[in-house]
């Protein structure tokens, strides 16, 4: 089946004023095949998409588009559908108080009589779940089901659309390992009905499982098309011509020097904010020492946030027993203004909705969370403002022309180095990081890494939450596994690994 | 272009905004063939309208914390009635009867705020709840009747400065208004400057401020003049000085201080400014009490102005407040607007009527226009965020900004730097924490 090329795009440029997105980018796909698309973030994988799926329409990029052999000129979205090309984006588009059935049809509703035929809408969005492996109602409304399963109802949409090229943003960034292998499977599953997959993603363990092919973008042009089966692609292969050289090493070297312990959380017992009755967190218990890195291992939904925001001012849930000690004194924190100014920071893992007012620039926001350090009397030092920003600027080298940039604008590690930096500048004793790396490129991964190891060498206790257990294993000096809301296990570096982790985090779970 | 951009610190809804009002002045100057600019006119331009703009300054922060105040109108109503009565029946000075709105005020906006802030009902109903409440409070206190307030009063909505000092044939006051506000222009574009350098960002070329200075001290001068040269006994009206003080204390909380920056905070991203420590449910409550306080005073200037208090004062206020903050740059969605902004546009209203009437236009035309005008301006700005050019939304709080703003806010798009080798082999961070 992978002979013809279904796809060619030749010579893509796009501008945006002042900058070139895409400079003379050229990628071929091959009918039937899975097709994957690597570069670090802001290389333009995303904008090489928009252009074929017609949301940059004709006319706006040069370069030519053959799609199954004609010249195509995609004026957008319905125009790229019609020929068969589905994108479906990293933020899901569906609409959560719709039914599944609904989101399927949506924009595409079969009419018998002018009104929507819903015994046709129910029955073929039933067999379109069936295709994609997904046994819910499709009645059911799409906020009511995981993300996981909403990605699913996605695909089936695209299905739906009798798609040829299916285009996927990022498709496992938000899903835990089980339901990724499920997607992953489904996408091998799609290949052998001779459908054909370009995909993007940051996991290269997956894409060196699944690709066929593998075109690398950096700085907006196509640097190479790799064939997974003849040129024996590996990760390491895939990092170098991302980067543009070999990466030594994924971590950064690093001896801990590890203190007392000065941060303990004992009994910690917090209820579900809307269902009382939930228990988010279950007695759970842990402690940090000085100058470590703590990590905290567990699946998608095992409380792992639920802990740490619980923690962090009762930011989350309703609080119901546990007490927290700092430096052998016991203190109670009831909100998020008492946490920071006991010592703790919380880097949120959604940056977007969470973390950042994307309306702000980068200098406001490194000082947003302690404003009255640069207050005289009643006034916000501007001036101090802009020196503290510039300082971080330059020692966490975050990629911007200039502080008084809006943070919109920069790409995800940049965005992270700015909220670190927001943090860092409150002088926090225990730093939480939940998810500090997603959604970001591997060399600014390991920026990240860098700055958390210097903090905890400040003596500063740092927990990592990470859904990603290499990089748990690769940074903390210790792990915590979590499962359902209570602490399971707690390895030490030289005694964890993959498989030990993965068994304390799914305790109890029978096999599902 | 450049250069005027460098004039009005590279904001272009500001500087449309200021153009448009200079551009709508001369035009009706040309019109109505000199009427517009003269002593009389302004004086009644500033008299008839500083109520409006002071409920546009409480509503600035409203929309900025993310909320809207449909009750502001019938607020003003209802305390403007309560205090008339007060003083005819109760006999009290007129000073305290100014006490006893601000109070009135206070309390009323505590009982919004309330609502909004700790009950979580969304601002728009608690609002509308308030204005047909106090509406009905309004007419049920006062018995559907118009009460009339004492002189002194009456100062506060129709007076003038005294005469003070030599007889120069001009207001003594207004002048030393005039030329304080130079003085202070001057000082600020010096000390602006001076900060640039101190923080080595782009300092604009020499000639910037001083054609900067001139110009605003141009137009200062000459509507001191006006001022100053009304027929005798007349001075820079009263309500336009209380604006004035409102406007610098409120453009000062909003920029300068903690309060102010969490208040476009928590418009901005509310979870991330609770994350990051901001009290936003006090912020809400504040901005929707504030509003209320200022509601109080622009009832009662009004009242000052009319004479007396009646059942239907204040109807539609909360429109022209609404619309003059938009117009001023403000974003539906909050986070975004400034206090200078919002005068703007209520003076561009204010003219735009003030002209429209000495034009002879009726109030069936004057709507229209005025209608028309709110759209257009918001039109406009939408219009120049979708072409990517650098819109209301990152500029208009910013002062030095500039360049840079010339693409579309996207994630995934390419950084606007060269970029350099992201990877080190060994990352060097050595900042003192």
């Amino acid at each position: 089946m992978i002979n013809h090329t279904i796809l060619e795009m030749r010579s893509i440029t796009k501008e945006f004023p002042g900058v070139k997105a895409l400079a003379d980018v050229s990628i071929a796909v091959r009918s039937g095949e899975i097709h994957a698309i690597c570069g670090e973030n802001g290389a333009g994988k995303s904008t090489l998409m928009k252009v074929l799926s017609g949301l940059y329409p004709y006319g706006e990029y040069s370069g030519d588009i053959i799609f199954q052999g004609e010249p195509v000129q995609f004026r957008d979205i319905r125009s790229s559908e019609a020929a068969g090309i589905v994108i479906i984006h990293q933020e899901l588009a569906l609409i959560p108080e719709l039914s599944i059935a609904e989101n399927i049809f949506l924009g595409n509703e079969p009419t018998r009589f002018g009104a929507i035929n819903w015994d046709l809408v129910n029955r073929t969005a039933l067999e379109l779940l069936a295709r994609v492996g997904l046994s819910e109602d499709p009645t059911t409304k799409v906020k009511d089901i995981g993300v996981g399963k909403q990605q699913l109802v996605e695909i089936a949409k695209a299905l739906n659309k009798s798609v040829k090229l299916l285009i996927l943003d990022e498709p496992t960034a938000a899903l835990n390992e089980s339901d990724s292998q499920h997607l992953l499977d489904l996408m091998a599953g799609l290949r052998s009905k001779g459908i054909t997959c370009i995909m993007i993603s940051h996991k290269l363990n997956e894409i060196e499982q699944i690709a066929d092919s593998i075109t690398i973008i950096r700085d907006g042009r196509s640097i190479e098309t790799l064939h997974v089966k003849d040129d024996g692609v590996d990760e390491d292969r895939i990092i170098r011509g991302m980067v543009g050289r070999s990466l030594e090493s994924r971590f950064p070297e690093h001896t801990p020097s590890i203190g007392e312990t000065f941060f303990e959380v004992r009994n910690w017992t917090v209820g579900h904010p809307s269902v009382p009755d939930r228990l988010v967190c279950k007695n759970s218990s842990f402690h940090v020492r000085r100058g470590e890195i703590v990590g905290f291992a567990g699946l998608m939904g095992a409380g792992r946030t639920e802990l740490a925001r619980s923690v962090f001012g009762r930011s989350y849930g309703t609080y119901r027993s546990g007490r927290i000690v700092m430096d052998g004194k016991e203190i109670t924190l009831r909100t998020v203004p008492q946490a920071i100014d006991a010592g703790l920071a919380y880097v949120t893992e959604d940056r977007k909705s969470l973390g950042l007012n994307l309306l702000d620039d980068i200098k406001t926001t490194t000082v947003s969370a302690d404003l009255r350090k640069i207050t005289r009397g009643l006034v916000v030092d501007r001036d101090e403002e802009f020196r503290v920003a510039e300082d971080y600027r330059k020692s966490l080298r975050t990629k911007t022309p200039s502080v008084n940039e809006g943070v919109a604008k920069l790409s995800g590690g940049n965005q992270q180095k700015v909220v670190l930096a927001k943090w860092m500048f409150t002088d926090p004793e225990l730093l939480i990081l939940d998810e500090p790396t997603r959604g970001i490129d591997v060399g600014a991964k390991y920026e990240i890494y860098g700055i958390i190891q210097k903090l905890a060498d400040q003596g500063k206790g740092v927990i990592v939450i990470s859904s990603e257990l290499p990089e748990l294993l690769g940074l903390s000096d210790r792990i915590y596994t979590i499962f359902e809301g209570a602490i399971t296990g707690e390895l030490d570096r030289r005694n964890a690994n993959q498989e030990s982790l993965m068994k304390l985090m799914t305790a109890s779970r029978k096999s599902a | 272009m450049k250069s005027l951009k460098h004039l009005f610190g590279g904001n272009t809804r500001q500087f449309g905004m200021i153009f448009a009002l200079v551009a709508l002045v001369v035009f009706f100057q040309w019109r109505t063939g000199g009427k517009t600019l003269t002593s009389v006119n302004m004086m009644n331009l500033f008299n008839g309208n500083s109520y409006i703009l002071i409920l546009a300054i409480g509503m600035v922060l409203v929309i900025i914390a993310g909320h809207i105040d449909l009750s502001v109108g019938s607020i003003a109503a209802f305390v403007g009635i309560v205090v008339a009565i007060a003083m005819r029946d109760w006999g009290i000075p007129w000073y305290l009867g100014v006490l006893l709105g601000l109070v009135l005020g206070a309390l009323i906006g505590m009982w919004q705020g309330f609502w909004v802030a700790y009950v979580g009902i969304p601002a728009f109903i608690v609002t509308l709840a308030g204005m047909l409440l106090f509406r009905g409070a309004n007419q049920r206190v006062g018995n559907s009747l118009t009460v009339p307030v004492p002189e002194g009063f009456r100062y506060l909505g129709a007076g003038y400065l005294p005469e003070i000092g030599p007889t120069t044939g001009y207001n003594n006051l207004t002048l030393l208004i005039g030329f304080a506000l130079v003085a202070f222009v001057v000082y600020n574009e010096f000390r602006g400057r001076r900060r640039l350098e101190k923080i080595n960002a782009q300092v604009p070329p020499s000639w910037v401020p001083v054609v900067k200075v001139v110009l605003l001290s141009a137009v200062i001068l000459y509507a001191t003049y006006l001022f100053a040269t009304g027929r005798p006994g007349t001075s820079f009206p009263v309500p336009g000085i209380i604006l004035g003080v409102l406007v610098i204390i409120y453009a000062f909380v909003s920029n300068k201080t903690i309060l102010g920056r969490h208040v476009y905070a928590v418009g901005g991203n509310r979870h991330a400014a609770e994350l990051s420590g901001v009290k936003s449910k006090r912020v809400n409550f504040m901005v929707m009490m504030n509003m209320s306080v200022l509601a109080a005073l622009a009832g009662m200037i009004f009242v000052g102005r009319s004479t007396a208090s009646g059942p239907s004062d204040g109807v539609g206020w909360e429109l022209d407040a609404i619309a003059a903050v938009f117009i001023g740059g403000a974003a539906v969605t909050g986070g975004v607007g400034t206090v200078v902004g919002s005068i703007i546009g209520g003076l561009v209203m204010a003219v735009l009527n003030n002209g429209l009437q000495l034009l002879g236009a009726g109030a069936d035309d004057t709507q229209i226009i005025k209608g028309l005008v709110l759209l257009v301006a918001v039109a406009f700005d939408v219009f120049n965020k979708s072409q990517g050019k650098p819109s209301i939304i990152g500029l208009l709080t910013r002062n030095l900004g500039g360049g840079g703003g010339t693409r579309k806010a996207d994630a995934d798009a390419p950084d606007p730097a060269p970029t350099e080798q992201a990877v080190g082999t060994k990352a060097v961070i050595s900042h003192d924490v």
